[in-house]
């Protein structure tokens, strides 16, 4: 449908002249305005959201900065150091000679973001749809329920990368970086976060309301995942028949991408890349199935 | 006559086989007051979402601003300001914040937002509440902050949902004081409203809804002089005998209405229709002589009251 005579054309504003489009009746004044009005929030509507969200988690920055400095060194202290103690076993998969800590570290950063994404993209995208309807509420302005999903993405992401970043320099303080390449780890773990939480936001817009579904999905969905995604020991330590849960698992992806990273773990290239490309299958999924379902939702 | 903002023709939405609105038709003049007057369930909220280009509709045409609204959403949506049923205010902002973020969404730039926040939280009465908690706002004073973010991209057409339902009567004149002040400096208003004395009040022409159609359309006065008469009796004879005291009051009033606790009497002239009821020996428990409202003119089409 792109006959440059009918009216539509000019959906993306008057290409020629102004205003009298070919053809049609000339556009009156009110219309005009509309559409000029609607040019800057049509190209930067996400980002509107963004900082609308960024702004609503300064109510609880106190917890953002806390979480984030005191999880790595409680985590990596506990895990890395404490725990260390007691495991002896060659950890580090084939050839590579590593410590716990350095094994567990990139690990216990994929598992961070995923912590602060299932916070982020759970309770509070049912909220603004249903207990506080903040998403009603931009949808009546010109922003559109993709850009509200895009905003919610680039919000998450502005607590996550900082929170990876810092979580990192924990990571090097304690020495649990040998690889130069290790800094990629945190790319590897925001990707992961963010691949589990595009899809969990999916989901939790479908909910019309919470008889548990969330606590119930923490419980017995991302809990396991953190427990058999090769997080404290190497998948293969585990039978057979559970280790398909660290294969769908996005954060074992993740996790085993990082060491690649952190301390070059070996592994055959086509795995590597079926890590990113898992990674990239959730995270483009669970973004478009969120338009998709908020534009529903939504625009009834 | 102006070109009218609002154009609808035949306007249909569906949900599966429920038409929540089935073809109605109704313009709206720049500057005009209207409103759409129904009970609840009769299709007006939807409307309103069709025209607040966020619901899309199933048949018919509709044009806002002179656009279509199915390929200019967000274009028609900048020159809104939208006041829902319910009130979505984002309470992990402060109350002037609400304001403030909103503004951005219509692409205007922070220092303009800064200036029309002041201004409007001045508007709604609220300059002592800039930095106050949403929650620990009154109702009313929620709903004006709602109006007042409603307005922060100045719009050509505001859409204002049940704006005073469940407010207290005090409350509700301070909102339709404010509503009143707007629609002086000619701002286009649409309103749904199940008040008829909000509707009396604040609308130049409204049309009566009911089951997803219009009953009849015109001005307050115009309806209330057409489907009902100047003036009602209100008898009360108790709940049990309302409708056997109806069978004798043949011939008295223009119309009569038996509602399960009262019966209306329609006439020219109440106390006189009140004597005849007294001289026919019946002595109801509680009587009352006013003027011919809205809710007659409901009742009339309907025959159902508006709140039930």
């Amino acid at each position: 449908m792109s006959d440059s005579g009918s009216p539509r054309g000019s959906a993306g504003g008057t290409g020629s002249g102004t205003g009298s489009a070919s053809g049609a009746a000339p556009m009156s004044e009110m219309a005009r305005a509309a559409i000029a009005a609607g040019t800057l929030p049509r190209r930067w509507g996400a980002l509107y959201v963004a900082e609308h969200r960024t702004r609503s988690m300064g109510a609880y920055t106190g917890t953002i900065i806390a979480t984030g400095i005191g999880n790595p060194v409680v985590y990596l202290f506990a895990l890395g150091v404490g725990l260390a103690t007691l495991v002896d076993a060659d950890v580090g998969g084939a050839g590579a000679d590593v410590s716990y800590l350095t094994f567990v570290a990139p690990a216990l950063l994929a598992s961070a973001a995923v912590t602060i994404a299932t916070e982020e993209f759970s309770y509070p995208i049912l909220g603004a749809f249903k207990w506080n309807p903040t998403f009603f509420a931009i949808n009546a302005s010109p922003i559109s329920p993709r850009q509200i999903v895009d905003g919610q993405i680039l919000s998450v992401l502005v607590r996550m990368v900082p929170s990876c970043i810092v979580y990192f320099l924990f990571m090097l303080v304690f020495g649990a970086v040998p690889s130069p390449l290790g800094w990629l780890s945190i790319i590897a773990a925001v990707a992961t976060g963010m691949a589990v939480g595009a899809v969990l936001m999916a989901y939790v817009s479908t909910l019309q309301t919470d008889s548990g579904q969330i606590a119930l999905l923490m419980r017995f969905g991302l809990t396991p995942m953190f427990l058999f995604s090769g997080t404290f020991f190497p998948l293969s330590q585990l039978p057979g028949y559970l280790q398909w849960i660290g294969w769908i698992s996005p954060l074992w992806h993740g996790t085993e991408l990082g060491r690649v990273f952190s301390y070059g773990a070996a592994e055959p290239i086509w795995l590597t890349v079926t890590h990113v490309l898992h990674l990239a299958a959730w995270l483009v999924f669970g973004w478009l199935a969120s338009r998709r379902v908020a534009a529903r939702r939504l625009n009834r | 006559m102006p070109a009218p903002v609002i154009v609808a023709s035949d306007l249909t939405k569906r949900y599966k086989d429920f038409a929540a609105v089935d073809g109605i038709s109704f313009e709206v003049a720049p500057g005009e007051s209207f409103g759409l007057l129904g009970p609840n369930g009769a299709g007006k909220s939807t409307t309103m979402r069709m025209v607040g280009a966020v619901s899309t509709r199933t048949s018919g045409d509709l044009r806002i601003v002179d656009l279509d609204p199915n390929d200019y959403g967000p274009e028609i949506r900048s020159q809104l300001g939208v006041v829902p049923q319910a009130d979505n205010l984002d309470v992990e902002l402060k109350a002037r914040d609400n304001l403030v973020v909103y503004g951005r969404y219509f692409g205007l730039p922070r220092k303009v937002v800064q200036q029309r926040a002041d201004e409007l939280m001045a508007f709604a009465q609220l300059e002592d509440k800039v930095k106050a908690k949403v929650d620990d706002l009154s109702g009313g004073m929620k709903r004006r902050l709602t109006i007042a973010r409603a307005l922060i991209n100045d719009p050509r057409i505001l859409l204002l949902d049940e704006p005073t339902t469940g407010l207290d009567p005090q409350a509700r004149h301070i909102l339709w004081d404010r509503l009143f002040r707007l629609k002086e400096q000619g701002t286009t208003l649409v309103l749904t409203t199940h008040y008829m004395d909000e509707a009396e009040q604040l609308c130049d022409r409204l049309v009566v809804v009911d089951k997803g159609s219009i009953m009849a359309e015109g001005s307050p006065a115009a309806l209330i002089r057409r489907y009902s008469s100047r003036e009602v009796l209100e008898v009360r004879f108790g709940s049990d005998r309302n409708e056997r005291v109806a069978g004798q009051l043949a011939g008295i009033g223009e119309r009569i209405e038996v509602l399960p606790d009262r019966i209306l009497v329609y006439s020219e002239d109440g106390e006189a229709e009140l004597n005849r009821i007294t001289e026919l020996g019946l002595r109801p428990l509680t009587s009352l002589v006013r003027r011919s409202s809205l809710e007659d003119v409901f009742l009339r089409l309907t025959g159902r009251s508006l709140i039930e």
